[in-house]
């Protein structure tokens, strides 16, 4: 049975396409075949993030309008022979996408035995991210711990609850928090919200909290998704976050702040 | 925690937000999937009733209430105790 998993937020910025890519290559790494698909038409990036930006040829557009199949567009991971990506058009129009045509990539999807379609939604509440939840099974919702982001994922609960095939057909459709950009420092100095905080605002479980670190950067520079460091903080909490999405129980790591020396204590290092 | 960290006092952003997002999920929560006209609905119902009785802006109180089968239309209206 394959899964469509939709990697969303409402507001920009917070790491939708950073955890997205992660996610897509810890699935593949534990031997699910797997595809993630770019929905932010007119502003392609996924490709960038995941180090293949130089071999698109053909995208998600070209494959809904027939211009080519979907063998052609699918664009083989280096690294992973189980997964691939779907870039977005470049294109300007906004119409490039629709549901008919997004339904019928995704079912060819399944048919060619992919077990994990990850959707990688763009930002706002427009159609680009009206297609990639609507025929989704589960959501992960990326938040930050800042009152625009959790204010704004709130939209985005409220649009999966109503807004998705999932919705209409009387269930309501799955949802996880994944925290990006967490520090526990500030947490504990009472300048951030909590784990605790959003889950109890937003009333959703969390499915990983991913460290402020600056690996994430360093691994987008390169082109590899932060997850395949699994020297880096980050890393490690994107690969318990796939261990979680798989059913697996993790206790949460990198929440807590670390204990600091004698001298630090004692000066305020 | 330093040898003089006593004498700042810090305030603790983090609850203020947590307070402020509370009440603005909360109150967007409830507007969630009702129709677009109740706003304006509401809006034109104070207007009218202004014209007759002396009332708050926050007077009218407009919401689309399930119950059983049907939606109920709910509008509610307080007037002030000793109007003018």
């Amino acid at each position: 049975m394959a899964e469509i998993i939709v990697v969303t937020s409402g507001k920009g910025g917070v790491g939708k396409t950073t955890t997205s890519a992660s996610l897509a290559c810890g699935l593949a790494r534990r031997g699910k075949k797997t595809v993630v698909i770019d929905f932010d038409v007119g502003l392609r990036n996924l490709d960038l993030i995941m180090g293949c930006e130089r071999r698109v040829v053909y995208d998600f557009v070209n494959v809904v309008n027939g211009e080519a199949t979907l063998k052609q567009s699918l664009i083989k991971d280096k690294r992973f022979d189980n997964l691939h990506v779907l870039a977005a058009s470049q294109t300007r129009d906004k119409d490039a996408l629709t549901k008919e045509g997004v339904e019928k990539v995704l079912k060819d999807l399944v048919a060619d035995g992919f077990e994990y379609i990850v959707c990688d939604s763009p930002a706002g509440i427009e159609k680009g991210a009206f297609l990639a939840m609507y025929f989704a099974d589960k959501a992960v919702v990326v938040v930050n711990p800042e009152v625009s982001s959790v204010r704004d994922s709130d939209r985005i609960l409220g649009l999966l609850d109503s807004k998705t095939r999932h919705a209409e057909s009387g269930e309501p459709l799955p949802a996880h928090l994944l925290l990006t950009r967490y520090s526990p420092q500030r947490v504990e100095a009472g300048e951030m919200l909590s784990i605790n905080d959003v889950e109890e605002v937003l009333g959703l479980k969390t499915l990983g909290v991913i460290p402020e670190s600056g690996d994430v950067l360093n691994a987008s520079n390169k082109g590899e998704p932060v997850i395949l460091d699994l020297e880096s903080n980050a890393g490690q909490a994107y690969d318990d976050a796939v261990a979680r999405l798989l059913g697996d129980e993790r206790p949460m790591r990198f929440i807590a702040l670390e204990k600091k020396g004698f001298f630090n204590r004692l000066f305020g290092g | 925690m330093g040898l003089f960290d006593f004498l700042k006092t810090k305030k603790n952003t983090a609850s203020i937000a947590k307070d402020r997002l509370r009440i603005i999920v909360a109150q967007e929560r409830t507007s969630r999937g009702a129709p677009d006209y109740l706003p304006l609905l509401q809006r034109e119902l104070l207007e009218v009733i202004k014209k007759y009785v002396n009332v708050d802006a926050d007077a009218v109180k407009v919401d689309l209430v399930k119950e059983g089968g049907h939606d109920v239309l709910d509008i509610s209206v307080s007037l002030q105790e000793n109007p003018a």
